[in-house]
């Protein structure tokens, strides 16, 4: 059964979303982005090195013709610095697409949501298709919808912290009332994360540190890409309620 | 003409922002530039004149998440 992800008339073959940051080099990054069989990946965007040109760019090593670029704006602190990012993202790139971070402390680096509400806002009206980064709250979430986010991206637990989705509740609340699509952003750690992230009826999850870090990268890409299968397979499938006691499997007719 | 190019004294003769990226060995196509913070369409690099003392921010994509 057709099962596609479709935002702003933007089609996804993958439900992973996957980002660039953190390998040990860009060939690295290119076979974990392979490996994870997905069409959207982040990129941060920085000042070129005129001093110490390299060479070698990331972008020579994500094919244009596989792969959607999906800039953010990790790093910036206020809605001034995040609406420069993202204006010189869309002209460094070839979509209105932004992954909007305004971040409110660098320890959590919890988003500032009055920050990202007022950014989501600006940035819808200038035609871009605003992915903000929030956090698991369904009010704020409700927010940025209104405010013309084309999905919106609650985070799972802090940004590298791998500790999973720690309020399924609110995430369940969020995709609830949620028009747009709800992708959890942040927070996985390991396969089983994804998995849950999608069998709660997330449109889609955004990976990297649990991929980039892990022991195998590669082999890491490889097991999101079918968690977030298995889970998105799942939440189709309509699970069981759970119930607090037994019932047996085997049939007692028949019995001696 | 003395520039300040991501954040650093440039000296330079050239007097376009194409210019500039070809003298610094930078492909137009890999990235977004601005001048007094004003995003410069890639299609203005050609013609766009720079002056004495503009701040200049050259930037490009790099792994992230």
């Amino acid at each position: 059964m057709e099962d596609t992800l479709v935002i702003k008339g933007i089609e996804f073959r993958s439900r992973l979303w996957v980002g660039t940051g953190k390998y040990k080099d860009f060939n690295e990054t290119a076979r974990a982005i392979e490996a994870s069989g997905a069409d959207m990946v982040t990129v941060a965007v920085r000042r070129v090195n005129i001093i110490d040109r390299k060479s070698e760019n990331l972008l020579d090593y994500l094919d244009p013709k596989k792969y959607k670029i999906l800039p953010n704006t990790a790093g910036c602190y206020t809605v001034e610095d995040a609406l420069r990012y993202s204006r010189l993202a869309r002209e460094a790139g070839v979509s209105d697409m932004i992954k909007l971070e305004v971040i409110g402390d660098e320890r959590t680096l919890f988003p500032d949501t009055i920050g990202l509400l007022k950014a989501t806002e600006t940035l819808a009206k200038e035609g871009f298709i605003v992915f903000p980064y929030t956090n698991d709250d369904p009010i704020m979430a409700k927010r940025l919808e209104d405010a013309g986010a084309a999905a919106v991206m609650p985070l799972g637990a802090p940004i590298g912290s791998g500790l999973g989705i720690r309020n399924p509740y609110n995430i369940k609340i969020i995709l609830e009332a949620a028009k747009v699509p709800i992708i959890v952003d942040a927070g996985v750690g390991t396969a089983s994360d994804a998995a849950i992230a999608m069998e709660l009826g997330c449109d889609a999850v955004l990976i990297n540190t649990a991929i980039a870090g892990a022991g195998d990268p590669i082999a890491m890409a490889e097991a999101m890409k079918h968690a977030v299968l298995a889970g998105r397979l799942a939440y189709r499938a309509g699970r069981i309620g759970k119930k607090l006691y037994a019932t047996a499997s085997s049939p007692f007719e028949g019995m001696l | 003409m003395r520039l300040k190019v991501n954040g650093e004294r440039y000296e330079t003769g050239r007097s376009t922002i194409a210019e500039l990226l070809d003298e610094l060995g930078i492909l137009p196509e890999r990235v977004a530039v601005e001048v007094n913070l004003k995003v410069i369409k890639r299609a203005d690099f050609a013609h766009y004149a720079l002056h004495e003392g503009d701040a200049v921010e050259v930037v490009n994509f790099v792994g992230g998440g």
